[in-house]
């Protein structure tokens, strides 16, 4: 067992899969003499040469158009989009053609190809490059869209991204790279793309988030732990398919929910979540549930306005009291 | 005679066996359709063109019909007009190349390899159809004959087939990808992209663009600031060639030209083969913004005809073969509506077969009014 | 000085009982204050004062009955202001309080027509939560509700401690272990001795200007509550009036009673009515209908509920097929039930299975009333008080003993003109009584 950074699980896990399988390609903007925006394809350049660690020039659509061109032949591409807010430009290629070639042409080809791409705020990089807009992929069948929040599931989901069929878009995030974790040695857990893990047990009130946001809601809940409060938290880890039924279960036996998002909270990943809880645990919900979602604003650039915009610690340990206060039990 | 356009750096672009330059020019050659080289041609492949050709037509027109008979649905776009540019690039094509095409892909899907009546039973949505009911007109998908998709976004297939260019290097293959498109393509983002990194990464692949000067009812002039789309590719230091692509083995002959030096060099290429759209842009389109001149100009171009001309003046083409071709043909069409017509529509119960291939945890199988979760 | 005058305070009521003066004379009252009590014809509402004064006059005594409009008492600026003479008309009685006699075919606009009074009439503070929104059920959470049914737990019997008084899970919980009281459900409906022991009942007092305390209520009274709203939200109902000449009635009881006197059985008059009933639903099968959702049952037996008073509320036991029985079983079936039903000891299918029911007043000397239809019967009889009345008999006015019959009935179900082809031979029955029997 060695406690690692997501950043380095993620590389681990990509050299891995290139060693394990020929046909793994990586494409992306600056990932091989730059070695990554971000520094996840360290070193891989060197080790595999520029025709499996392909630099990009700066062209979204054409290059994750080309990698779904690759898929189509059989090739298991890996693409980085530097953040999720470039994969706007590569919408057409992302949603008209990757998540619509396996059905549209009658299930004869498959694109076996992986996105990865952080979001995320807080890092001051303004409007456009701050967004968390996977609800956009989230909402399409034919594409996956998971969303590790530790090293440990990020090494695996990773590694199940690569070895599935399917356009699986890999939802990193800014402020999580840096984030450690246990990951097993030789570790060489696939992770099961479409379920939701409960990542503490609780019975008082059951806090759900992805991503960062579902590492913030394990923190919290410690914290509350402290002062006697008992939180199930449940990370979503699959935007689609969408796994209702561990995020129903949970609520049916806590009685209330808070759900952490860094989305805008209009239509956002929240909503689906709380309608879902609606529909399936309609009889066990002892209160309101409470959505916990960025400012509706296009995120500023000024620290104050940034943070006071951003969902934090805080603000979910708001959420999760009011609502425990709520039913009945006064927390701090 | 070729028209060559030197591009700045070395790359060059060149006008072959056409008689029209542009839509301002072509009226005053519009005698033209006629086709290049027929007595060096050996009579047998002028026949098989010939009869690949009136296929086309035929199954177009039929294809018309079946849809105004509401046995076809949504949007559906023939290749009515531009059978010699079909069957010229579809011969200059090995069977281990890749074919992407857009919308207008009846033609190209038949003359790669697969059967009119899988093609026409796609049309008609059965489950004999090539992709099986799911993609209808614009997405006829064959991966056993390599058309690797009709595609109805304009554009959406350059990065596709730039990628599929790109797998072929990536596994030392020898097959070239051949891309085709409609001139209003080459506006698009999607070609600026792919055309840069089909050249950056030296890849084999042919991007044709069938230019019948008019997209949808914009026309090229309106709409391209260069509107020698052959030239086009000059900026990527890709080069062109502009075919007329009436002329059934002129089109072949630059296509086979660049197909193998794309195959030898591994480099791309651009051919651009000038035509008329007999029809409206598709079967619903009444084509207005046409002039009566440009009609009457365009049935005067009719390729079909014209080389059925030049091939009786020949003495290739005999009444008695005239018509055997035409009866030949005829069955054929008419056992593809047939099969059409008797396959059997998709079942509902295979409507979640191909969201996902490898299979997913909690995937959605809903119907509409399903809930959520059963009580 | 300000005049009070009897109130409107149900859709039905023509005139008011004054039940009791909770203000004396000289009392201090202020606005919101309960003034008096009004026995109306389904309730006794309370009737609060509008303005602030004193009581300086009750016009009505206690007991006494006005019609709506008239003055009841008077408020002064002091205790001893004297009030003039009453002053007739103050608050017009409703132009038209009731629909017109006849076929029963209410037009809508008459209808309307008939409910503004009523809105225009002071009402009663609707049932409030704890955050004072309007509205029929405390607010709960779905949790909350499910544990309740699940733990028997009557959730409208507690408070809640969530947000604007929402009942949740902790407080279903804590009212399990204190063993609330059961919700109701039929079985116990039938058996009003089981209600919970109002052991809390005034404990809690309300700070709402009334001196008001909360009752224990028990699941009779819960049950009326709900299914006689029921039916008035959902029954459309119209009344038809009848008086008949009770005479014949009269006289063909006697002869009964002489005759049935060795077997130790009497008839009585609601006897006589209750098989006069079944005899004409007989001959009258669409009456003898329900309408339940959506849907027109025709029901085959004639089974006639009875209306009791007992301690706990109102009671209808069942005698089923009453047109098959014979007029001294029907006697002595009645009285029977009727005890059973003041002991609480009915069983469930002694009071349910009815198709239609007879509510009698005419002891209490009502002259007459509307009653509500006891779902999902189509209709239900309402018996005043036999009275003397001079009335022209053979050409001459003379006194002769009648009878007021008025017949609610479900419009979803039966038509005017149908009810009233019902009525009118139920009356010719009960003035030629031999055919009861025959």
């Amino acid at each position: 067992m060695s406690v690692i950074t997501y950043r380095q699980a993620l590389r681990d896990t990509l050299r891995a899969e290139m060693l394990r399988d020929d046909n793994v390609l990586l494409l992306g903007e600056e990932i091989g003499l730059f070695e990554g925006s971000y520094k996840i394809t360290e070193g891989l350049l060197n080790e595999f040469g520029e025709q499996r660690v392909r630099d990009t020039p700066i062209s979204e659509e054409g290059f994750v158009g080309a990698a779904v061109g690759t898929a189509m032949l059989g090739l298991r591409p890996v693409v980085e989009l530097m953040t999720i807010n470039f994969s706007l430009i590569a919408v057409d290629q992302i949603i008209n053609h990757a998540a619509k070639v396996y059905g549209m042409f009658g299930g004869q080809t498959s694109v076996p190809m992986v996105i990865r791409t952080p979001g995320g705020g807080g890092q001051q990089l303004g409007a456009t490059h701050s967004q968390n807009i996977e609800l956009f992929y989230a909402f399409v069948p034919g594409l996956k869209v998971i969303a590790p929040s530790s090293p440990a599931d990020a090494a695996a989901m990773l590694r199940a991204a690569i070895r599935d069929d399917d356009p699986v878009m890999l939802l990193e995030n800014l402020g999580l790279y840096n984030s450690k974790g246990e990951v097993p040695d030789g570790d060489e857990t696939v992770a099961e793309i479409g379920r939701a893990a409960v990542t503490r047990e609780g019975s008082d009130i059951t806090l759900i988030g992805y991503s960062r946001m579902a590492a913030m809601s394990l923190r919290v809940a410690e914290e509350l732990a402290e002062q006697d409060v008992s939180v199930e938290v449940v990370d979503l880890r699959s935007l689609r398919p969408l796994d209702r039924q561990t995020v129903v279960d949970s609520v049916r036996k806590t009685g209330c929910a808070v759900i952490a998002e860094d989305d805008w909270l209009t239509y956002g990943i929240g909503a689906e979540i709380a309608a879902s809880i609606q529909e399936g645990a309609f009889d066990y919900l002892d209160a309101p549930v409470r959505r916990v979602a960025m400012a509706e604003v296009p995120l500023p650039y000024a620290k104050p306005l940034e943070n006071a915009a951003l969902p934090s610690a805080e603000s979910i340990t708001t959420a999760v009291k009011e609502t425990l206060s709520a039913v009945g039990k006064r927390v701090g | 005679m070729a028209d060559t356009a030197k591009a700045k750096g070395g790359g060059t672009a060149k006008s072959t066996g056409g008689r029209r330059r542009s839509r301002k020019d072509s009226t005053t050659s519009a005698t033209g359709g006629t086709t290049s080289g027929v007595a060096d041609e050996k009579p047998d492949v002028l026949l098989d063109y010939y009869r690949r050709m009136v296929l086309v037509r035929r199954f177009e027109e039929r294809t018309g019909q079946a849809y105004t008979q509401a046995r076809i649905g949504g949007y559906c776009h023939l290749n009515l007009g531009e059978e010699a540019t079909v069957v010229g690039l579809m011969d200059s094509l090995k069977e281990r190349d890749y074919l992407y095409t857009n919308y207008r892909d009846h033609g190209y899907a038949i003359h790669k390899g697969m059967s009119p009546r899988r093609v026409m039973a796609e049309l008609y949505g059965r489950s004999d159809g090539v992709a099986k009911g799911w993609g209808g007109s614009m997405h006829m998908y064959d991966t056993e004959t390599r058309m690797l998709g009709g595609y109805g976004i304009v554009g959406g297939q350059l990065p596709l087939a730039t990628g599929a260019a790109l797998a072929v290097t990536y596994r030392g293959g020898d097959e070239v990808v051949m891309c085709q498109m409609g001139d209003g393509t080459t506006n698009i983002g999607a070609w600026h992209e792919s055309l840069n990194l089909a050249s950056l990464w030296n890849l084999p692949i042919v991007y044709a663009i069938v230019n019948n000067f008019t997209g949808m009812g914009t026309s090229v002039e309106r709409s391209s600031a260069e509107p020698d789309l052959y030239k086009r590719g000059s900026a990527f230091r890709i080069e062109g060639v502009r075919v007329d692509g009436r002329d059934v083995l002129a089109v072949r002959d630059a296509a086979v030209d660049l197909v193998e030096k794309a195959r030898s060099e591994k480099r791309p290429y651009i051919l651009e083969c000038t035509s008329y759209r007999l029809k409206g842009h598709s079967v619903v389109d009444p084509a207005k913004y046409r002039t009566e001149d440009q009609v009457a100009e365009a049935r005067a171009n009719d390729p079909v005809a014209a080389f059925e001309e030049q091939l009786e003046k020949a003495g290739v083409l005999t009444e008695e073969k005239k018509k055997e071709i035409a009866d030949a043909v005829k069955e054929e069409v008419a056992d593809a509506a047939d099969f059409a017509e008797n396959s059997p529509s998709p079942d509902v119960s295979t409507l979640f077969d191909y969201t996902y291939a490898t299979p997913v945890a909690n995937e959605s199988r809903r119907m509409p009014a399903d809930p959520v979760f059963a009580e | 000085m300000t005049e009070i005058y009897m109130p409107r305070l149900s859709d039905t009521m023509e005139e008011g009982v004054i039940s009791s003066w909770v203000k004396n004379v000289g009392d201090k009252v202020t606005s919101g204050d309960v003034l008096v009590e009004i026995e109306t014809d389904k309730a006794v509402m309370e009737y609060e004062a509008y303005e602030d004064g004193y009581l300086v006059k009750q016009a009505v005594s206690e007991g006494d009955t006005v019609p709506i409009g008239e003055v009841i008492g008077h408020l002064g600026d002091s205790p001893d202001a004297v009030p003039e003479e009453s002053s007739s008309g103050g608050a017009a009685a409703p132009a038209e309080q009731e629909p017109a006699e006849g076929g029963g075919e209410q037009e809508p606009a008459a209808q309307e027509q008939e409910q503004q009074p009523a809105e225009q009439a002071p009402q009663q503070p609707a049932a409030s939560g704890p955050d004072g929104e309007e509205g029929t059920r405390p607010r709960s959470s779905p949790l909350a509700r499910r544990l309740a049914r699940e733990y028997g737990v009557d959730i409208e019997s507690i408070s809640g401690s969530g947000p604007k008084g929402r009942i949740v899970r902790a407080d279903i919980e804590a009212a399990a272990k204190q063993g609330q009281p059961q919700p109701e459900t039929p079985a116990t409906a039938t058996a009003p001795q089981a209600a919970a022991p109002a052991a809390s009942a005034g404990q809690e007092g309300y700070d709402d200007g009334r001196d008001s305390s909360e009752l224990q209520v028990s699941n009779v009274r819960k049950v009326i509550a709900r299914r006689l709203t029921q039916s008035k939200q959902e029954a459309p109902h119209f009344y038809l009036r009848r008086t008949i000449d009770a005479e014949p009635l009269k006289g063909f009881r006697s002869q009964i009673n002489a005759r049935l006197e060795s077997a130790g059985t009497k008839v009585s008059f609601n006897d006589l009515i209750v098989k006069a009933c079944a005899t004409a639903l007989r001959a009258h099968p669409e009456v003898n209908r329900s309408w339940v959702d959506e849907k027109l049952l025709q029901h085959g037996r004639v089974n006639v509920g009875v209306a009791v008073a007992v301690e706990a509320g109102l009671i209808v036991p069942v005698l089923h097929e009453a047109d098959r029985m014979p007029l001294s079983e029907i006697a002595q079936r009645s009285r029977e039930l009727a005890e059973r039903a003041r002991e609480g000891k009915l069983k469930p299918q002694e009071m349910s299975g009815g198709t239609f029911s007879v509510s009698n007043l005419g002891m209490y000397g009502m002259d007459s009333f509307s009653a509500v239809i006891n779902p999902p019967e189509a209709a239900i009889l309402a018996v005043g008080a036999m009275k003397q009345q001079p009335v022209v008999h053979e050409g001459e006015v003379v006194a002769r003993n009648t009878m007021a019959l008025e017949l609610s009935v479900d419009h979803r179900a039966v038509d005017g003109a149908v009810g009233a082809a019902f009525l009118k031979d139920l009356a010719e029955v009960l003035e030629n009584p031999m055919r009861i029997v025959v």
